[in-house]
């Protein structure tokens, strides 16, 4: 999904956030375009304006087969925000609550403001906003449609590695916020939170951030341990199609995916110690270049049987690269971290790490594997400790008109 | 035009005495099952009704929700016409309504009663809105609901009349005073009210 690039036009905003709402737009703009006085203040130039850069203006699709927001290019700047349902929350209700945040949604994605928005100034510059819904277990258990569930969207089994809190885990409904803009991250999370409240309560938020948007285009994102993290993506395509999205079933399986989001705290402190080619080894890969330490650049396969002067292999067997190796496309997970950074103590001890966001068209089958590997036998282990786990079902989109959970609850 | 308006009454036959009645309410149902209808929740439109097609344009129309008491419902009403329309008044199953303004009285702004009801020039856009006109409900017989449909039916001044649906929003926002006009009684204690969030 490539963000369009047509842009937005900041005087239609003023009419068409106000007015538009299908197809009696073009009759409202022809009524502001053909007078010239107060009543129609899209008419009249802005004095002064401030001009936009394409960043701000440039738009997701929201209306789809798929969600936005899995596919598509990592924005900069992301939050991530769990609701619990309250008690009386049910299906009906469901269908109430993801009506109005679906609508939230449409609008402001493509830069106008929500229903009632009381900032409407914020949501004009949509910076490629994308709202991503995801369904907990929770959800289908309060809609009484456990059967509709995707059998692999349940809590992650227990790992050794973990040392989870629930203020960083579960979850009965998911919003990813995605954009290039922060305050257009925060105007979303805002607008979404108010419009949840009379439904459920507010599980946990994380917020995130990459590079900023067009520091390095097409980069492979950096985590805070300096390293590349993401190569292993599948690549655009059928690879990516085969990896993330659920190709048949029942309307409300198809064209959706799994997504889990796992809070990884990242030891700052204790990675200090390392240097630069204890570093390496514990990833396999190059930290410049994200080459894996038996090749040259960034996406080359590596060779876990070449062989050092030492008679070692080149690339430990305890690297975090052998042990989350995956050859087949159809095992493959889409890995969209963002980074945080937490406030430090007083004597400077990062809070640091990263929220991990997987998705796959199965966990079981995809995430699963890789995540045992990993705990059994990473390197990197010694300097990152899961502190939080969640998993949701990432329901198909909707064609314009509908919204998201339809295909499911209505 | 209505100087006087009961906020007691209950019907909008009733309520809007003394202008141009035209109370068949066309196409939503009787506007008599005041206490029994109930809104739509289950209707599969999506949470951003436009209006069908009708005297004006009606968009991005919204009702606060509320649990009880008064609540308010807004938008933007466009009249592409050549002439001016005026709305007389607003109706729908879950409560009494009146057409609102804001005015200032002794030094602050309060809501109150419009009189001679919502005019729309040709050619022109009018917003209701928090803190501006709109429509208000002046005792909810039930809930209703963030994510409700509610249809309303506005009456217009020759007669003629226009539904469309809004969907229930929660907002905290625009907790006007209500000033009464004409020494009319309240239908609450207090003269301020905050309708539910």
């Amino acid at each position: 999904m490539t963000p369009s690039s047509r842009p937005v036009s900041r005087r239609g905003l003023l009419t068409g956030g106000a007015l538009a709402a299908g197809g009696t737009l073009v009759g409202a703009a022809a009524v502001a375009a053909t007078r010239g006085d107060a009543s129609a203040p899209a008419s009249t130039p802005a004095p002064g304006r401030v001009p936009v850069a394409a960043l701000g203006e440039a738009i997701e699709p929201f209306h789809g087969e798929r969600q936005a927001g899995v596919a598509t290019e990592p924005q900069a700047h992301a939050a991530f925000v769990a609701f619990t349902l309250r008690p009386d929350t049910d299906r009906a209700a469901l269908g109430r609550l993801l009506r109005l945040l679906s609508d939230d949604a449409a609008r402001l994605t493509q830069g106008r403001p929500a229903l009632a928005d009381t900032e409407p100034e914020l949501g004009l510059l949509p910076a490629r906003l994308t709202v991503t819904f995801g369904f907990g277990p929770g959800l289908y258990a309060a809609a009484g449609l456990d059967e509709r569930r995707p059998p692999s969207v349940v809590d992650l089994p227990p790992f050794s590695i973990d040392r989870l809190r629930p203020a960083w885990s579960g979850g009965d409904l998911l919003v990813q916020i995605c954009a290039d803009d922060p305050i257009t991250v925060a105007h979303t999370q805002r607008v979404l939170i108010k419009d949840s409240r009379p439904f459920a309560t507010v599980r946990w938020v994380q917020q995130g951030f990459r590079r900023a948007a067009g520091a390095e285009p097409g980069r492979t994102q950096r985590n805070l341990f300096g390293q590349l993290d993401g190569t292993a993506n599948p690549k655009p395509g059928t690879p990516l199609e085969t990896a993330v999205w659920v190709p048949a079933g029942p309307d409300w399986l198809r064209h959706g995916s799994t997504l889990v989001v796992r809070r990884i705290s990242m030891n700052l402190e204790t990675w200090d110690l390392l240097g630069r080619t204890d570093r390496e080894l514990a990833i396999g890969r190059r930290l410049g270049t994200g080459a894996p330490l038996t090749g040259d650049a960034e996406h080359d396969e590596p060779d876990f049987a070449a062989l050092g002067p030492d008679g070692l292999t080149v690339i430990p067997d305890f690297s975090h690269l052998t042990r989350a190796h995956v050859t087949d496309d159809r095992f493959r997970i889409l890995r969209r971290p963002y980074n945080y950074d937490g406030v430090p103590t007083a004597d400077g001890t990062a809070d640091s790490g990263l929220i991990f966001a997987s998705y796959q068209a199965d966990i079981a089958t995809q995430f699963l594997p890789i995540q045992r590997r990993l705990a059994e036998r990473d390197l990197l282990n010694e300097w990152v400790t899961p502190i939080g786990s969640a998993v949701f079902a990432v329901p198909p989109g909707c064609p314009e008109g509908g919204w998201v959970g339809q295909q499911l609850l209505d | 035009m209505p100087t006087s308006l009961s906020h007691r009454l209950v019907r909008p036959a009733v309520l809007l005495t003394g202008v141009v009645l035209a109370v068949s309410v066309a196409g939503c149902g009787s506007s008599d099952d005041a206490t029994t209808a109930a809104p739509s929740p289950s209707a599969s439109a999506p949470a951003s009704p436009s209006a069908e097609a009708g005297v004006l344009g009606i968009q991005d129309p919204w009702v606060k929700a509320a649990d009880e008491g008064m609540t308010a419902a807004f938008g933007t009403l466009v009249n592409s016409s050549a002439a001016d329309v005026t709305i007389t008044g607003a109706s729908t199953t879950v409560s009494p309504m009146e057409l609102h303004e804001m005015a200032m009285k002794d030094g602050k702004m309060v809501m109150q009663a419009k009189a001679g009801g919502v005019v729309i020039k040709a050619g022109s856009e009018h917003k209701l809105e928090p803190g501006g006109d709109h429509l208000m409900l002046m005792n909810l017989a039930q809930p209703v609901r963030a994510g409700d449909e509610l249809t309303f039916t506005l009456t217009f001044a020759d007669g003629r009349t226009q539904t469309f649906t809004a969907v229930a929003k929660p907002f905290t926002g625009a907790q006007e005073s209500y000033a009464p006009g004409h020494g009319e009684p309240m239908p609450h204690t207090s003269t301020s009210h905050s309708p539910a969030p």
